[in-house]
């Protein structure tokens, strides 16, 4: 299913971020992802506010040394990813 | 030997044994712990705190019925307060809308409502109990609230056959995850299994039916499937390896590293009323047990999958080789294998397809 750069992407009912020795996480029901650098930069915007095209312009800034294309590239990925184990709801 | 330990991710907090529901299937021992006994309201509150600073990040509340206990919502709070993410496992049935709404302020996270079956009838057969209609209306109220829902149908012979209309009651519901978990043969299950045992045709008609659900609803519902194990080539990684990742801990606070952790003889529990989470997830001698690979045999010992499976379901090596350090008897590579043949065997050979006769089944009573 291809992401609608328009969308505004937000954590799904039952999946918030949460903090387990120093460590950012995302809780999920039955699981858990360690979020680190850019991954935690992705889901910290991922509050129905920003587009994903807002999303990877955020992004494109902070990690200016990378080829834009690929941050892009990378962030499309993650953010499938994740709307695959259903942690993401969509909102045009 | 603690740093070599990795931290517990999960408690599973079986708050009591008392269950309006009789489920033939319960995963809970056959021996069941009494209301008196139940570790109260304070005990369970230090645990949580004990749990989070020991790395546990979720806490699964259960039973029984976890509702059964009148100090829920403090239970959750507490929890949620420890700083864990709290998901309540429950039938539904001691519950209204008033309490629902006190549960979701206290700080309830994700709520796993169990189905028996797709019909009034079958679940009402499975939970020895009038429960479905309720569960129903519990679906319209969770509607309400902005809380992760997942609905759990637990499969077996007599309710394979309806996974599309559960599967529908899911898609029609506000849940983002459904499971459809086949019954494991442990405890009550293991005394039921000549009735709830699938056939090989069924169970493979359901694996069809749900890969194209899967890849119809992906992005909207996540759907999980549990394939009984006696028809795995494989055996799962039990608990994600004994003393790896969980930590149970009992109503009366037994700590274990599964909830049929009991039926293996010599293991010794310690309590959380006499020793912190930490000291016992890294020191009992019951989580040592089974913990790395001195302990196995073989094939498990040489074996390439031995650290992705952990040797399989340690309690079911109990159940079907007698010995609970056995590689478990569903893997195919286990000298005990023809033992699980056998069994399925027999079942596919003559599948006692009575839908319209009610097996004579165990029921679990509900402890006082």
């Amino acid at each position: 299913m291809a992401l609608d750069l328009n969308s505004f992407p937000r954590l799904a009912p039952g999946c918030r971020l949460g903090e387990n020795d120093q460590q950012r996480v995302l809780l999920m029901p039955e699981r858990a992802l360690r979020l680190l650098g850019p991954s935690l930069e992705i889901i910290e915007r991922c509050d129905g506010q920003h587009t994903v095209q807002q999303i990877i312009a955020d992004l494109q800034k902070i990690y200016s040394k990378a080829e834009p294309q690929k941050v892009e590239e990378d962030i499309l990925g993650y953010l499938a990813l994740l709307q695959k184990e259903r942690a993401l709801d969509f909102q045009s | 030997m603690a740093s070599t330990i990795s931290n517990p991710l999960a408690l599973i907090a079986e708050l009591t044994h008392r269950c309006p529901l009789h489920c033939v299937y319960c995963s809970n021992p056959l021996e069941l712990q009494s209301r008196a006994e139940e570790l109260p309201t304070e005990t369970w509150s230090r645990v949580f705190k004990e749990a989070a600073e020991a790395g546990v990040l979720q806490t699964d509340f259960t039973g029984g019925e976890p509702l059964a206990r009148t100090d829920i919502i403090d239970l959750v709070r507490a929890a949620r307060g420890a700083g864990l993410y709290v998901n309540l496992i429950t039938s539904g049935l001691p519950l209204d809308e008033a309490k629902l709404a006190a549960l979701v302020e206290a700080g309830l996270d994700h709520f796993q409502l169990s189905f028996q079956g797709a019909r009034e009838e079958i679940a009402n057969e499975i939970s020895g109990t009038r429960s479905h209609e309720q569960k129903l209306r519990v679906l319209q109220w969770l509607q309400r609230h902005r809380i992760g829902v997942t609905l759990n149908f637990v499969v077996h012979r007599r309710n394979i056959d309806q996974l599309e209309e559960m599967l529908a009651i899911a898609e029609t519901s506000c849940a983002t995850r459904v499971e459809f978990a086949n019954v494991q043969y442990y405890g009550w299950a293991f005394a039921n299994r000549e009735n709830l045992l699938p056939t090989r045709e069924q169970l493979d008609r359901s694996l069809e039916f749900l890969k194209r659900a899967q890849e119809r609803l992906q992005g909207k519902l996540r759907i999980e499937f549990v394939v009984p194990d006696y028809y795995a080539k494989y055996p799962k990684p039990c608990m994600g390896g004994w003393g790896r990742k969980l930590m149970l801990v009992t109503p009366s606070g037994e700590a274990l590293p599964c909830h049929a952790a009991k039926v293996i003889p010599g293991l010794v529990f310690e309590k959380v009323k006499d020793r912190s989470v930490r000291e016992i997830w890294e020191h009992s001698a019951a989580f040592q047990k089974f913990r790395g690979e001195s302990w196995m045999q073989e094939p498990c010992r040489t074996c390439d999958r031995r650290e992705q499976d952990f040797g399989g379901c340690r309690c079911q090596a109990l159940l079907l080789a007698g010995d609970g350090a056995a590689t478990d008897p569903v893997c195919s590579l286990a000298p005990l294998r023809p033992k699980v043949d056998a069994i399925l065997a027999g079942m596919n050979a003559a599948p006692p397809a009575q839908l319209f006769v009610k097996p004579a089944w165990l029921y679990r009573p509900n402890p006082t």
